[in-house]
């Protein structure tokens, strides 16, 4: 057993994290971050935090990740990375020559407290910002919040880009939140069949899912453009999936540049992707095309061929609050019972919002915010589950409870395909069936006896 | 069969290569990275000077990583019965979490705690206020599930900084328990310039609370410490197979596969073998000093280096029965290792090899490539000193810097009642007049062809230049790294972690690296770069289908 300590029996914790079912918030502000085109995020504290990031950042997509750091030493832990930061843009410049600096801070220089924003006001007197460069910075301590928390406010850092000018370019703001680039690319073609000009903000598509073809480009073509970033001040509106993600951003650049927003939930799932579709619609004043009720068409159909194999099967989830709402809805909706559900990140509204959806289903669901995998794995002793839903490091709990497991949040250390394929819209949702009823079939395939083996399923 | 087909252009001389690394930098920038940036001449007794272990440049893309990863990750990390618990934020546990691919068997039944991740969670009110208590709660927790002989508390960068002392913390608990052995790291991510701070925090802490604790003989009849092996890939299983085939007792390796008893019964030892320099050298020192053990260097990546290696323990302890032994092994592992050597090189020979890794995998390595006829014409540690590069004369006019300052240098006198010389000065003098070098590591400038580049601290820029003007056969070093040379189709070979293969100690290790090599060297992957109308741009319009 992989997990050998974990006892059945619960008891009380309140100094001791097990199995996190979080992280911290700078990696979140550096996956946001290489969502701008040309950006080259920066890590201002020690060295470690920059290479641990970049390191999962990597093992998660395979892909390069470029990212600098203050590289503190003990001296600049005493007197302020200051001048660390200083020689850092500079030698940013000089070297890589992004178009863009994307820095956040991390519990060292945030308990030393280094501000960023005032550190900029410095290097800009001093002519370290080339012209025509950028530098936009988010506080993302470590010991607050989540890596959930660090992506919100570097969202939020690039709202703070806008600048208005008074003509209103005609496009909708989609803030997608922590998906994946196959993700954003999604809600990307979703949105041009709606015909509506968007600017979707951060955008790693072409960044994070980039060809191998020779030829290595540090700034790759993907990216959501500082043009753009400067421009959704003038939006119609913005849509924010996800309340712990997007919604931040977007309530910026609605009371400080009078830019509507919608809060919506990430478009996981069929009720969700409805709501998506529908406030698209409703935002552009376009008619749906039927490309897109046919593809809705097509998860209800499967939702329906499939029914008997997903009805009240027993569901562990784990993940990011944002995710976790819309795939519990999701399950909820396909008559499935997730009735384990954890998120690492704070926030009692993430239990209330899963009690709401789950009202209505005629068992116990037990759910924690601010919880952790040791306690998941608790849970499962105590009430088994016919499948568990979550990142990579679900994979123990899964080998040592035998459990069907589908890999879906982050980090996914040990499976492809997230890059690519996306689990949002219906496509997406179609994705997640497929991945859902295999692991669940290939179960029944192998326990089965002989003599009740099926062929047709 | 497709195999990778780009050749450099031009043939670069080793100083234009460097002046191009260096032009692009600002120049506070350039000349410090000159004088990290070496053209070997180790041909004869002279070495060259490089700068090793100093500051890594601030906004300089680098590879390393820092103190508490050295410490709790490197060091520790490979522990299975000592519950490593982080007192800090999540992230430092999180990242730190089964991503080194540390191997180790517990048994069905034995302790393994490193499938877990613990942590403190730091919240901003204990920043504030302060994290002892918190700490003392986790400590307690952990007790009370686990009930572990052994809980070592981790500092990260905010613990320093509010000072917190959890020092006398897990003194204190320690005290309380009885049974469980309670200490703390140091190791905050700002100390020092590299994780080799942290190794040697770790190492000193290990020393001061852990080795010495068990003074029962354990049977064996030439007992050696492997020290600076950390099991990744199941490294230290393939070493341990051979071991035991030659009739050697590993006491303890510091730290793959290791448990507490092992460290705590380390100085019953009869001999230090020193794996990786860099990270270990100075516990040898202090085993030495303190309980009398001689130390030795040894190297079982490559196997000729390993056969090397066993012949120099089996001549240490001068048992006639051992030296056949050892023979004995060699004479039956390596038919195996050079047929496959010998069929492999038909596909490897006259290739180019690069590596950037550690602080002695750079030079280990040189031996696989060797045995594969691949030539090294690039290499640097990632976060070495200069004696890991130049070798240990240098080490009495190593500059004492204020990174270096703070990292604690354990004072060590001979024990009381356990130091016990393993041979008499006679019987040692013997031996180095034989051949045997004790305390002695050259170090991987005098193993490296003239006019071959040697870069410590080696940065993402500069390995992109180097690789694009160079363009070798394969390039060796982390995760980080892997992609952006891998985009530039180049394969890349991680020999930190092994990507998920290995091992590649000893001689079954060798076979598993030539192959690895030879199916990344010689993969078609790296001929598909192109698509045909890539390669064929001019159109020429036809109006049928022939």
């Amino acid at each position: 057993m992989l997990l050998r300590h974990t006892p059945k029996e619960i008891t009380e914790r309140s100094g001791l994290t097990i199995n996190p079912a979080k992280t911290c918030q700078p990696i979140g502000a550096m996956y946001a971050a290489l969502g701008i085109h040309g950006c080259l995020p920066h890590s201002h504290g020690s060295q470690g935090c920059c290479a641990y990031h970049r390191s999962t950042l990597t093992r998660h997509y395979k892909e390069p990740i470029s990212a600098a750091t203050s590289s503190f030493t003990e001296g600049s832990s005493v007197f302020g990375g200051q001048a660390n930061m200083m020689q850092a843009i500079n030698n940013i410049f000089t070297v890589y020559d992004p178009e863009i600096i994307a820095a956040h801070t991390t519990c060292l220089s945030e308990t030393i407290g280094d501000d960023l924003k005032q550190i900029k006001i410095k290097a800009e007197m001093e002519g370290k910002i080339p012209p025509g460069k950028e530098f936009i910075s988010a506080s993302t301590p470590s010991y607050a919040g989540s890596h959930v928390t660090g992506f919100s406010s570097m969202v939020r850092a690039m709202a703070e880009m806008a600048v208005p000018t008074g003509k209103k370019n005609g496009k909708v703001n989609i803030i997608p939140g922590w998906v994946e680039p196959a993700d954003m690319e999604e809600i990307k073609r979703l949105a041009n069949l709606i015909g509506i000009k968007h600017i979707l903000f951060p955008d790693t598509s072409g960044v994070l899912n980039g060809p191998l073809s020779g030829e290595y480009k540090m700034f790759p073509d993907g990216g959501t453009t500082i043009a753009e970033l400067k421009s959704t001040g003038d939006s119609i509106g913005t849509l924010a999936l996800g309340e712990w993600c997007s919604a931040d951003a977007a309530r910026y650049l609605d009371t400080q540049h009078k830019v509507p927003c919608s809060i919506l939930d990430m478009p996981f799932g069929l009720m969700a992707t409805d709501r998506f579709i529908d406030a698209l619609r409703t935002v552009a004043g376009k008619t749906v095309p039927d490309e897109i009720s046919v593809e809705r068409g097509q998860l209800v159909d499967m939702i329906s061929d499939m029914h008997q194999y997903l009805y009240h099967k027993k569901v562990a989830l784990v993940g990011d609050p944002d995710q976790l709402i819309a795939m519990t809805e999701f399950l909820v909706s396909i008559d499935m019972q997730p009735i384990h559900i954890v998120t690492g990140t704070p926030g009692k509204k993430f239990e209330k919002r899963i009690r709401e959806i789950t009202k209505d289903m005629d068992c116990e669901v037990k759910v924690k915010a601010k919880g952790d995998m040791f306690l998941l794995h608790q849970w499962i002793k105590n009430e088994p589950v016919d499948l568990i839903i979550g990142n990579t490091y679900c994979k123990y709990i899964a080998r040592d409870e035998d459990l069907p497991f589908v890999r879906w949040g982050f980090p996914i250390l040990d499976r492809q395909g997230h890059q690519y394929f996306p689990t949002v819209g219906y496509k997406g949702g179609l994705r997640l069936l497929e991945k859902i009823l295999g692991v669940l079939m290939d179960r029944k395939d192998r326990d089965d006896p002989e003599e009740k083996f099926e062929l047709v399923l | 069969m497709a195999i990778a087909t780009k050749k450099k252009l031009v043939q670069w001389d080793p100083t234009e290569i460097k002046e191009e690394l260096l032009k692009k930098y600002p120049p506070k920038v350039a000349r410090k990275r000159a004088k990290q940036i070496l053209i070997n001449e180790a041909q004869e007794n002279e070495t060259p000077e490089i700068q090793a272990n100093v500051r890594t440049i601030p906004g300089i893309i680098t590879m390393r990583g820092c103190t508490y990863a050295g410490c709790k990750g490197v060091i520790m990390g490979p522990t299975r019965d000592i519950v490593n618990l982080v007192h800090g934020p999540i992230g430092c546990s999180f990242y730190a979490w089964l991503t080194r691919r540390n191997q180790t068997s517990a048994g069905p039944d034995g302790e393994n705690y490193m499938t877990y991740c613990f942590s403190t969670d730091m919240q901003e009110q204990d920043i504030i206020f302060g994290g002892e208590k918190k700490l003392a709660r986790a400590i307690q927790e952990a007790y009370d599930l686990f009930h572990p002989k052994s809980i070592a508390v981790f500092a990260t960068c905010p613990v320093g900084l509010i000072g917190d002392d959890i020092h006398t913390v897990t003194k204190n608990m320690k005290e309380k328990f009885g049974d469980c052995n309670v200490y703390a790291f140091s190791c905050e991510g700002y100390k020092g310039v590299s994780q080799s701070a942290g190794h040697h925090i770790a190492n000193n802490q290990v020393f001061r609370h852990i080795v010495g604790e068990n003074d029962e003989v354990k049977p064996g009849k030439f007992k050696i410490n492997l020290l600076g092996e950390y099991n990744i890939g199941g490294d230290g299983f393939e070493i341990d197979r051979i071991f035991k085939k030659c009739g050697i007792t590993n006491i303890a390796t510091f730290s793959g596969n290791s448990t507490y008893d092992q460290f705590a019964s380390a100085h019953t030892a009869d001999l230090n073998a020193v794996m990786c320099h860099r990270s270990i050298n100075y516990v040898a020192d202090m085993l030495e000093t303190k309980y009398g053990i001689p130390w030795i260097k040894v190297n079982f990546i490559g196997a000729n280096a390993t056969a090397k290696s066993l012949r120099k323990i089996a001549q240490y302890f001068a048992d006639k029965k051992l030296i056949d032994t050892v023979e004995k092994v060699i004479a039956e592992e390596m038919p195996e290792v050079e047929k496959i050597s010998r069929e492999v090189r038909t596909r490897t020979e006259g290739k180019t090899a690069m590596m950037f890794v550690g602080g002695s995998r750079a030079h280990h390595y040189q031996e696989l490539f060797n045995e594969m006829g691949m030539k090294t014409i690039s290499a640097g540690y990632e976060f070495a000193h200069r004696d890991d590069y130049e070798g240990r004369q240098v080490i009495p006019d190593l500059k004492v810097d204020a990174d270096s300052r703070n990292i604690e240098e354990l004072e060590v006198e001979a024990d009381a009642t356990r130091y016990n010389p393993r041979k008499s000065a006679k019987e040692m003098a013997a031996l180095e007049k034989a051949g045997l070098k004790f305390k002695d590591y050259a170090g991987l400038l005098p193993d490296m062809a003239k006019d071959t580049l040697i870069i410590d601290d080696l940065n993402q820029y500069e390995a992109e230049k180097l690789v694009e003007l160079m363009r070798p056969d394969i390039f060796c070093a982390g995760i980080k790294e892997k992609y952006s040379v891998q985009k530039l189709g180049i394969p890349m070979k991680q020999l930190h972690s092994y990507d998920s293969g290995g091992p590649y100690a000893g001689f079954k290790g060798a076979v598993n690296f030539y192959h690895e090599i030879d199916r990344l060297v010689n993969s078609r992957v790296w001929g598909y770069m192109q698509a045909p109308w890539q390669k064929n741009p001019q159109l020429s319009a036809s109006y049928n289908w022939e």
